[in-house]
């Protein structure tokens, strides 16, 4: 099995190709993806943890297990809610660019 | 133990994909014709001979092949290209966790029949399903026509919806058996119905010994579990997109759906496809609920060590303990392959007896009936658990 | 090198390839969205590896197999053609492509010159990662957070519902 730095790394990798596609990307819907890819490499960086402190016999507590399965449903609550206002905004504006919704921007 | 593995992969893959898949074309026009009176297809033949239309699944597959490779102008290619793969691949994935045959013990290692032996087999399987959705999605969008994306909307939004209650439903086989690992389900229903403990409580004692053990039920799912076979049927056809449930490819409405735009080897594989889910579902209904690939009343020691019923004489007396259970493997999967074969029947029998349903209908059917039968069936289950005295 | 860790960079190499599919893809979403489909599985994969197996799973079951499924309804639901071209200005991309930099840099010296690396995990114990572990320890530690995520899709459902819908008149 690799060493736990290297899942880490990737974990670390993809959080930023993560932050980068919600910074650089104008579609409203890739912004919502990149923001699942963020989610994502959190829960590899807990399940990863979870394996080397706590596998074994010794302390065999799935904490980051179990916080990993809280992520994914708070996820799914996030895409359900994003999608509807993705919704919303299109009917509004006819168009899925964020840049177009900047209404507030002083 | 890879050499092991490979070779029931294999088995199971010639079996379902060689045999299954061109079998069901031939039973699906024989038993609609059977069922509408009339004789159906008979007409491909070698050198003169007709075999009752059996050569007809050879003739499909020489024709699809042979057929001009069409894509769409305005078309994705990738994706009309992966469309049927990702449609078919999950398909005969499913397999991979159904048994077809029991645990014997051969000399000093044990066998056990089937692909991958997965202590979350169930979980699997629908995890599998889950990913089937990406077919019809990726189809009908790739493809640059209305009816294609309408075809593909409604069937987004079936199989999603069908999947909750997919779930939901066998969660009662789940309490009952307390184990979602397929193999160690097929062996609990290798016996007869105890209820844990309450039939003994009857009384039934005072029986014979014969009448004790021959007019009890099998412990099958189907009787432990009646209301989630029913849910657990409807919700696979529906995930199938199998009549009545074929909104997707509504025929007499959007042309062929999702895959109007898709010829040749391409529908093939769509076609084909969805035949490898009807011998999946009848496959894994056979495990939950019809007891696998267990013998009713002579459970697998019985087979091997007790005495037969009117042999007299246990079969590892008769012909060596090998030998015995090289006929008990080959009883255990003759006899799901024929349980199997009455699954796939019964669902061809659904598919020509019934009209199809409408769009609101099929949602209404799933939220508004099946999820609160299933969750009601949770409750209930848990309730005479408790009752009957057993709380794993 | 054994297997798993031949598997380990395999998948960690189409997730990395997923991801990038998913920021890349300007001109079509849905690619874009298959791509992180295949980071999603492939992540599914890495779990399998770490001896999560429930969350592995689920990951497939919820992640790729629903909410993944969701967006692609919604993209073809909306079905705009033609409606983002990337950073308007080249600045963002200039800003992203340094960032991207950084971020890469930053990862692979953890991975390579961290000063003292951490124990080998031990061998795991029995039934570690499966559902019976992990639904007894969700359901006695942390049953409160279970029924406050309850609550919380509920709030999601009816917000949903209440954000997508259409005037009546």
């Amino acid at each position: 099995m690799v060493p736990v730095e290297h899942v880490i790394a990737l974990s670390a990798l993809l959080f930023a190709i993560g932050v980068v596609g919600a910074v650089v990307r104008r579609n409203l819907i890739v912004i919502l993806m990149s923001i699942e890819l963020m989610l994502n490499s959190v829960n590899l960086a807990f399940i990863a943890f979870n394996r080397i402190w706590s596998g074994g016999e010794a302390a065999s507590r799935l904490d980051g297990q179990v916080f990993a399965l809280l992520v994914i449903t708070v996820a799914a609550a996030e895409v359900a809610v994003g999608l509807a206002m993705v919704i919303a905004l299109v009917r509004n504006r006819d168009s899925m660019n964020v840049d177009d919704a900047s209404l507030l921007k002083w | 133990m890879i050499l092991a593995v490979v070779l029931k992969t294999l088995f199971v893959v010639v079996l379902v994909v060689g045999v299954f898949a061109p079998l069901m074309t031939w039973t699906e026009r024989k038993q609609s014709a059977l069922m509408q009176d009339r004789i159906g297809a008979n007409r491909a033949d070698i050198a003169g001979i007709t075999l009752i239309g059996l050569l007809h699944p050879l003739a499909d597959v020489i024709k699809l092949l042979t057929k001009e490779d069409v894509v769409p102008a305005g078309a994705n290619r990738v994706l009309h290209t992966l469309a049927p793969v990702v449609a078919a691949v999950p398909a005969i994935a499913a397999f991979a966790v159904i048994p077809y045959g029991g645990v014997y013990t051969i000399g000093a290692s044990t066998l056990s029949l089937v692909a991958a032996d997965i202590d979350w087999g169930l979980l699997y399987v629908f995890a599998i399903g889950s990913l089937a959705t990406y077919g019809a999605v990726i189809a009908g969008w790739s493809s640059n026509n209305n009816w294609s994306l309408l075809g593909s909307v409604r069937n987004t939004a079936q199989m999603i919806s069908y999947e909750v209650t997919m779930g939901l439903s066998v969660v009662g086989v789940f309490m009952v058996f307390g184990t979602l690992k397929l193999t160690d389900m097929a062996v609990a229903q290798d016996q007869t119905l105890r209820l844990f403990g309450f039939v003994e409580s009857l009384g039934w004692a005072q029986l014979p010994a014969w009448a004790d053990h021959w007019l009890r039920l099998p412990a099958w799912g189907i009787f432990l579990q009646p209301l989630a076979f029913v849910m657990f049927l409807t919700c696979m056809l529906a995930e199938n997109k199998r009549p009545p449930f074929d909104l997707p490819e509504a025929e007499s409405e959007l042309v062929a759906g999702y895959f109007t735009e898709y010829s040749g080897m391409r529908f093939g594989l769509f076609y084909m496809a969805e035949f490898i889910e009807v011998v999946v579902i009848a496959g894994l209904i056979t495990a939950i609920f019809l007891g696998g690939w267990a013998v009713p009343y002579l459970s697998q020691d019985v087979i091997l060590h007790g005495d037969l019923p009117l042999i007299g004489r246990s079969l590892s007396g008769l012909f060596g303990a090998g030998a015995a259970t090289l006929l008990c493997i080959g009883l255990h999967v003759g006899t799901f392959i024929a349980k199997m074969i009455a699954m796939i029947w019964l669902q061809m029998l659904i598919r020509w007896s019934l009209p199809r349903f409408r769009y609101d209908q099929v949602m209404d059917l799933c939220w508004k009936v099946l999820l609160p039968l299933s969750l009601a069936n949770i409750f209930v289950t848990a309730a005479v658990m408790i009752a009957l005295g057993e709380v794993a | 090198m054994d297997f798993e860790a031949v598997l380990f960079y395999v998948f960690a190499l189409l997730a990395v390839a997923g991801a990038l599919g998913m920021v890349g893809f300007v001109r079509n979403v849905v690619a874009g969205a298959l791509c992180l489909v295949l980071t999603m599985i492939s992540l599914a994969g890495i779990y399998l590896l770490l001896g999560a197996y429930l969350v592995a799973v689920v990951q497939i079951l919820v992640y790729a197999g629903a909410i993944l499924v969701l967006f692609l309804f919604v993209i073809m639901l909306l079905n705009l053609r033609h409606d983002d071209f990337g950073a308007r200005r080249a600045g963002r991309s200039v800003l992203g492509a340094i960032g991207a930099s950084v971020a890469v840099a930053l990862a692979v010296l953890l991975a390579i010159w961290s000063p003292e690396r951490l124990a080998a995990p031990a061998p795991l114990s029995e039934g570690f990662g499966g559902y019976r572990d992990v639904g007894l320890q969700l359901f006695r530690d942390y049953v409160v957070p279970v029924e406050v995520a309850g609550l919380l899709l509920l709030a999601a459902i009816v917000g949903a519902v209440m954000l997508a819908k259409k005037e009546v008149d």
